[in-house]
């Protein structure tokens, strides 16, 4: 396919060097509508009023307003993340361990594992609504055993509803990690067991040598998509606990829907939008880009 | 692994034994703990009242669809039917738009290819529900505030990513070589598409479509924030729930959970690969 030079292209090969570019171009386009073009917006619905001033008026609303929960929504959405996403990892690293074994029924027992991934949060937190309610099944199990003498009250009560929001992310979202780390899992060859069966590695050096530093790479992506999706905890709270705990998204809908304030619900979103891209970049930074590229 | 060896002394045997015993007892361990709400869900959301407050009927025997119709007529049944046509248009935009990039990504090198690819993986970790609260105000002045469409547009955004990504990775899988013999056999680029590449992807895409439902079906915050009365299934819920009875919100959970046991069992096998692909 050598061209000299003042030879003629022909047209369908000139033509085909756009063609990728006219195949991206209405993705470019939707995303700069309906992405790019809203967050300006947010910008300018946060920081400026209806007459187009610049204004302090929803910072002031969010950080000195005797209503507002912003200090408390931070905190409880990175304590949220701070002590969901270990529990998620070390469960879902150990699950695929799980899977990687050979057992009868592992089919019907890895889609029962991935059920919660189809379900929407909100479902999640009325699902463990129903099993940690006074009346609840937990409680009545636990009563008819003998474990406990009094139902536990989950609800009404902030350090429980914490810890059933907890109890809820982790049952709803270790799917996510787990799909991630066992897709990571099933790529590593089977020539590598066997070369360490063969030097007579034990089953601590295999996962010590071989699965984890392999599997890195998933472990990573894993942690970063987690992370930035507890940013967005909602469903989950917004039904177990309301506004007894505050989250950034549950503040924001608040403004939007109750206060009907959009400047502060815009502000909100702004602040989840920052943190998610900011903790991305130090992520990415840290572990370098490399597997975001790989296999893609 | 180890039960492909074959076991020769006394030792091996127990060792053997004791490893498939522990194994068995976790996966039992797993699969409960993730099988159990559901089925307690479903069972508690159509038992009895008076079976419920009865601290020693842990499962309850007797059942009532009482409340499951109460809700449904509340407007339950109208939000699953605008949840499904919301999914079914964001599938239709999202495919519409991400295929031809998918295709442009799997087919073709150019320069900026890797950096636009990169970008639109950064893009499936964007959180979405920020495009939420200004969308609503472009959506008043198109008229598009309140209406299916408009929450289908915002779903589209968040679905395209992962439809360029899954829809890439499966046209890649399909062989080019079938495509250029049918060109050289004298059909179009497009027409090798249409004819010859989309038949064989198509299985796939069908999965994929699966999962573009499933992303839309369960969106809340942006379909909670673009609706106020026509709202989709997880919107209502949400609203409903604050001040309603605890049995309604039990079948709000039992309406929400039916698809998606239905979802998996359907397409359970290439959900997983769908999620490995996405999430990778």
């Amino acid at each position: 396919m050598t061209r000299k030079s003042g030879e003629s292209i022909p047209l369908s090969i000139k033509i085909s060097n756009y063609v990728p570019y006219l195949l991206l171009l209405p993705t470019l386009a939707y995303m700069l509508f309906f992405i790019g073009y809203p967050l300006v917006e947010g910008v300018a619905l946060a920081f400026f009023d209806e007459q187009g001033h610049f204004t302090w008026a929803n910072v002031n609303y969010l950080l000195y307003d005797p209503g507002s929960l912003f200090w408390d929504a931070l905190k409880y959405t990175i304590l949220l993340a701070a002590v969901i996403i270990p529990i998620q990892v070390s469960v879902a690293f150990g699950l695929a361990l799980l899977f990687n074994a050979k057992f009868p029924g592992k089919n019907l027992a890895l889609y029962t594992v991935i059920l919660p991934l189809t379900i929407s949060d909100v479902a999640a937190g009325l699902i463990w609504y129903v099993m940690l309610g006074q009346y609840g099944f937990f409680n009545k199990l636990l009563m008819d055993l003998g474990v406990i003498s009094h139902p536990i009250i989950f609800f009404g009560i902030k350090n429980m509803e914490f810890l059933a929001i907890v109890m809820t992310e982790v049952w709803r979202a270790t799917a996510i990690v787990f799909v991630i780390i066992f897709a990571g899992l099933q790529m590593i060859s089977h020539e590598y067991y066997e070369a360490a069966e063969v030097f007579g590695a034990t089953t601590w050096q295999r996962f010590r040598y071989i699965i984890f530093p392999l599997l890195l790479p998933s472990l990573q992506a894993a942690l970063i998509i987690r992370t930035l999706f507890a940013f967005q905890i909602f469903g989950v709270v917004w039904t177990l606990a309301g506004r007894d705990i505050p989250v950034l998204a549950g503040e924001a809908y608040y403004a939007q829907t109750t206060l009907l304030r959009p400047g502060v619900a815009a502000l909100y979103a702004l602040i989840i939008a920052a943190l998610s891209v900011s903790v991305g970049a130090i992520y990415i930074k840290f572990f370098k880009a490399k597997y975001l590229e790989a296999g893609m | 692994m180890s039960n492909e060896k074959i076991l020769t002394s006394r030792g091996d045997i127990i060792r053997y034994y004791t490893y498939r015993i522990i194994l068995a007892g976790l996966v039992i361990i797993a699969v409960v703990w993730i099988a159990l709400p559901f089925i307690m869900t479903i069972l508690y959301a159509l038992a009895d009242p008076a079976q419920y407050y009865d601290p020693h009927v842990i499962i309850p025997t007797s059942y009532t669809l009482k409340h499951v119709n109460q809700l449904l007529i509340l407007g339950a049944y109208q939000a699953t039917i605008n949840s499904v046509i919301v999914a079914l248009i964001t599938i239709g935009f999202s495919f519409l738009i991400g295929l031809p990039a998918g295709y442009a990504f799997a087919r073709y090198r150019f320069r900026g290819k890797d950096s636009l690819k990169l970008f639109i993986v950064a893009l499936r970790m964007f959180p979405m529900m920020v495009i939420a609260v200004p969308l609503l105000v472009l959506y008043f002045k198109l008229g598009l505030a309140d209406t299916l469409v408009g929450i289908g547009l915002a779903h589209t955004s968040m679905a395209l990513p992962f439809v360029i990504l899954i829809t890439s990775s499966i046209i890649a899988g399909v062989r080019v070589d079938y495509e250029e013999a049918a060109m050289v056999f004298g059909l179009s680029r497009i027409g090798a598409f249409f004819r010859v590449t989309l038949p064989l992807a198509l299985p796939g895409l069908t999965a994929a479509a699966i999962f573009t439902f499933i992303m839309s079906w369960n969106e809340v915050f942006i379909a909670a924030v673009l609706s106020f009365q026509n709202r989709t299934l997880p919107a209502f819920i949400l609203n409903l729930i604050a001040g309603s009875t605890d049995f309604i919100k039990f079948a709000g959970a039992f309406i929400m959970v039916i698809p998606a046991l239905i979802f998996v069992f359907i397409a359970g096998k290439y959900l997983v690969r769908m999620w490995g692909i996405t999430l990778k």
